[in-house]
């Protein structure tokens, strides 16, 4: 069936079923790739978008939730050309070595930035702790986080 | 990516046709050699010249033709080919670093083409922390050796000296106009072998080498690129889901193959033997076909696992044969002192955070393409090949990026996967992905392991004798053959796993770092005693035996180091063997302060130190624990670490390296084991397989390096694994007065030892 999901700021009409996890729409039909399978139980926030202003973890969230819901991915954070100030963070910190991870643990910052702009690093560890990475990248994912708030609050 | 933007026509043979002007002026330095065969496997054949040919930097030593590695076009576009493959080490960014700075061009305005069995050189696994040395060291040796070529091509073209030529920027300028590299070349390329020495740029004068450079893939891996074979997206392209067995020795007895082919979007189900598979047009179609499939199998079952309750006796109750890895054929005397433990390892996970995908096609030619992120595209090939029962030059393995894989993971087996759904569908692109628990259930892991050591130290408080045991498998169970792919063994005509042998050679495998090379020591006697049975799949992990061994050992020299009532820096640098490891050692007691140290209550201190596979980067760690006396807990508080890895490449990346090394190694130390009953693992997602959270990240993990101009590369990405291990144990001793042994130090053990400790 056709389902309306608005991504990154534009209506995408989507032709699945209404149990697909957001995930493999996002992956399959609109050709998105920054959020990752890596689970598919909600355990390791390799998945995670925002939904209005949520981080969700969209490999176990149906398609049937989220009609009428703002959905955003890391690609809504700018481009190759113009980073984001959360992209722009991660690359000067160098924080990644696989870069798996990454995008959902974006996500997860750029929800947490945006509800709390001057987090402390206890803060960012708390809200990072469902989002699993297997290189040992963290202390320069904390490092792009706190950067990017800098930036932002001083844009 | 350039792996995926190479065009299918652009083959290596064609690369290498041509030669010319080039060789003409490469053969006034040195004799050139014929053309050799280049889809051979590693080693190629030998030459059948009479004279040995001589010994090539790095990785030239088996792929000796400058083309194999370096091309340039008629625009001055050049291209750099390695045969190693990026697995987040940073390895496309090193290599590139390498190549522009011999050839004095802007690194990013470089191509680069990694491990593909059709365009790049045969450098077998990317393993074993030998990129730089393998690959790094040939790029950066023939990129020199072009250059000189381009200067001499000047030269002959100015008629002058070559001496007072130089390259620049794309062009060679020193003559009364500047020659750009593209009109030197004029369309040749360079088909010529490689001499043994290259002009290298001296460290002094470098402009890209030693200098932090940005990876060239983090961009497009924080902004939604295509970025890894899971991204990849071709035309018609099927998604294929597996149904594994429940257990290793489990036999399909039925399954509803009919049933689940009717469901929506099935375009086929494939069973062969005990192997059970589902295509669909969709991958979510695909994943629900497969659990109904799943379902609808019933298996004949069979414990075949060790008893998890006793595993060391069982691993012990295993050991085959008898290697000595070291032996001083001298008796121990003056022994006043003695410190005897035994140490245990449980089976450990890599536990990748994608798992492990594959996107395979058999072409109208014939041909099945690959895109995979297999640690080694030759030998992968030579086993999906076999597989088949199709002819290698028919197969072509291209890797493309996965989640981080530290070692043999699944993505063989998923390239094997895509290879079989493929040859089943002809012409239709098939991607396969595992799911969390086939990853987590089938992925060979690190081998479980049992050491034991007997020291003694003489009256002055000098290790006099060293004996040391260990009982491992093989930790290298890679393919080649077929029967390395979990999938062969199902098959209605199976291929079974080669059998495994002992050798003891310098790079070590489950005796990685056995031989203590790195103290001075008038006795020593090292056994391994080898595994052959493999009750639980196991291959490459991280470090290999180095992780164990490390720990066992450095475990130990803390209690010699405490029976003679010495500081645990000062004890290692007593006995160092090599000045460089006393560098490091001495760099990362001074960073943490381990003079300075204040005792608190539920805080300690650890240090450890190896060189890794005793001919790699020298690792010391120093790092503060805090533990909960309550909980049992252990808290990593801080770490200094002083690494010398030879010449530096990209200071950042040995930096994130050996962080990444840091904290992965504490997740293996502190969580991780593999569980099991006596029929299946039970280890199957995060919530049973628990590994770092950000919760546990400590407050500073510092890197710092010494730096060796001039020096030969040292490979780095495995060197903290062991000596992390290690030093955290000695941190909790020191924390609680109480040692552990057995791996992973979990809350409950922690509690234990203190319990048992007063």
């Amino acid at each position: 069936m056709s389902i309306t999901l608005n991504v990154n700021g534009e209506d995408h009409s989507v032709d699945a079923d209404i149990d697909t996890p957001l995930l493999y729409v996002l992956r399959n039909d609109l050709k998105l790739n920054a959020a990752k399978f890596g689970c598919g139980l909600g355990q390791c926030g390799a998945c995670t978008v925002i939904v209005d202003d949520r981080p969700i973890f969209s490999c176990l969230t149906p398609i049937s939730l989220l009609q009428g819901r703002k959905i955003r991915t890391v690609e809504s954070l700018g481009t190759p050309d113009k980073p984001g100030p959360l992209q722009r963070a991660f690359i000067d910190e160098q924080a990644a070595q696989c870069g798996y991870c990454i995008p959902g643990m974006m996500m997860r910052a750029q929800a947490l930035l945006e509800r709390n702009p001057h987090a402390s690093d206890a803060e960012i560890r708390t809200a990072l702790e469902p989002n699993l990475c297997r290189c040992g990248t963290h202390m320069r994912i904390i490092r792009a986080v706190k950067r990017a708030a800098n930036a932002m609050a001083g844009a | 990516m350039e792996e995926f933007g190479a065009p299918s026509s652009l083959t290596r043979r064609r690369l290498l046709q041509g030669g010319g002007a080039l060789v003409m002026s490469f053969s006034l330095l040195g004799p050139a050699r014929g053309q050799g065969n280049p889809d051979a496997a590693a080693p190629p054949p030998a030459a059948p010249a009479a004279p040995k040919p001589p010994t090539l930097p790095g990785s030239l030593n088996t792929n000796r033709n400058l083309d194999s590695w370096i091309r340039i076009d008629a625009d001055g576009q050049v291209t750099v080919f390695t045969g190693k493959a990026e697995l987040g080490q940073g390895v496309k960014t090193a290599i590139l670093q390498c190549a522009a700075e011999e050839l004095a061009l802007d690194p990013l305005k470089l191509k680069l083409v990694t491990a593909d069995t059709q365009l790049s050189p045969n450098e077998g696994y990317t393993a074993g922390s030998m990129s730089m040395q393998d690959s790094g060291t040939a790029v950066r040796n023939a990129a020199a050796q072009v250059r000189e070529l381009l200067i001499a091509q000047a030269a002959k073209q100015l008629n002058v000296d070559p001496s007072t030529l130089h390259a620049e920027n794309g062009q060679v300028l020193g003559g009364p106009s500047p020659l750009a590299y593209g009109a030197l070349v004029a369309g040749q390329n360079l088909h010529v072998e490689a001499q043994p020495q290259s002009k290298l740029t001296p460290s002094a004068s470098f402009k890209v080498m030693g200098k932090p450079l940005g990876r060239v893939d983090i961009p497009t891996k924080v902004t939604g690129g295509l970025a890894y074979v899971q991204d990849l997206r071709l035309d018609g392209m099927l998604h294929g889901r597996v149904v594994r067995p429940p257990s290793y020795k489990a036999t399909l007895v039925d399954a509803d193959v009919d049933g689940v082919g009717k469901l929506p979007g099935v375009v086929k189900v494939v069973r062969d033997g005990s192997y059970l598979a589902v295509i669909a047009e969709g991958e979510w179609q695909a994943v629900k076909a497969m659990r109904t499939l799943a379902r609808s199998a019933k298996w004949q079952e069979e414990p075949s696992l060790p008893d998890p309750a006793h595993l060391p006796d069982a691993l012990k109750s295993l050991a085959a044969q008898d290697g000595t890895v070291a032996d001083s054929k001298t008796a121990a005397t003056g022994v006043v002192k003695t410190f005897e433990a035994w140490y245990t390892r449980p089976y450990q996970m890599h536990g990748s955070i994608g798992p492990s995908c594959a996107v395979a096609q058999l072409g109208a030619d014939g041909v099945m393409t690959v895109y995979t992120h297999t640690q080694g595209v030759y030998p992968d090939r030579q086993a999906i090949a076999q597989l088949l029962g199709m002819d290698q030059s028919k197969v072509r393995c291209i890797h493309a990026e996965g989640a981080g894989c530290y070692g043999h993971n699944g993505a063989d087996d998923a390239a094997a996967d895509a290879a079989l759904m493929a040859r089943a569908v002809p012409g239709k692109p098939v991607r396969v992905q595992f799911m969390r628990e086939q990853e987590h259930a089938w992925e060979p892991y690190g081998p479980g392991m049992v050491t034991h050591f007997k020291g003694g130290l003489d009256a002055n408080g000098r290790i006099v004798a060293w004996d040391y045991e260990l009982w491992s498998n093989s930790h290298g169970a890679r393919p080649g053959s077929a029967g390395a792919l979990i999938s062969a063994r199902y098959l209605a005509k199976p291929f079974q796993p080669d059998e495994q042998k002992l050798s003891i050679n310098p790079n070590g495998s489950g005796d990685r770092n056995a031989d203590p090379l790195g103290y001075n020591l008038p006795q020593k006697h090292v056994i391994w005693h080898f595994i052959k049975d493999q009750p639980i799949r196991q291959s490459s992990l991280r470090a290999l035996g180095a992780y164990c061994n490390v720990f066992s050992m450095e475990s130990s020299v803390d209690e010699l180091a405490r029976l003679a009532g010495k500081d645990q820096v000062q004890f290692r640098l007593e006995h160092a063997a090599d000045p460089r490891g006393a560098d490091v050692i001495k760099l990362a007691a001074e960073k943490f302060g381990w003079s300075n140290w204040q005792p608190s209550a539920g805080h300690g201190r650890g240090f450890a130190f190896a060189r890794y596979k005793n001919h790699a980067c020298y690792v010391a760690i120093a790092l503060e624990v805090e533990v909960n006396r309550d909980s049992g807990a252990v808290r990593l508080v801080r770490a200094n670490v002083g690494i010398d890895s030879g010449e530096i490449v990209n200071p950042d990346g040995i930096r994130n390296q050996t962080e990444g090394g840091v904290l992965q190694s504490m997740s293996w130390t502190l969580y991780e084991a593999v569980t099991f009953d006596r029929t299946r693992i039970t280890s199957v997602d995060w919530q049973t397989y628990p590994i770092l959270r950000f919760g546990a990240v400590p407050d500073s993990i510092t890197v710092d390096i010494i730096p060796r101009p001039g020096q030969p590369f040292l490979g780095t990405g495995e060197g903290a694994q062991g000596p992390t291990a290690a030093a955290l144990g000695n941190a909790i001793r020191d924390a609680i007065g109480v040692r552990l042994y057995d791996l992973p130090f979990r809350p409950e053990k922690v509690k234990a030892a203190l319990l048992a400790g007063k």
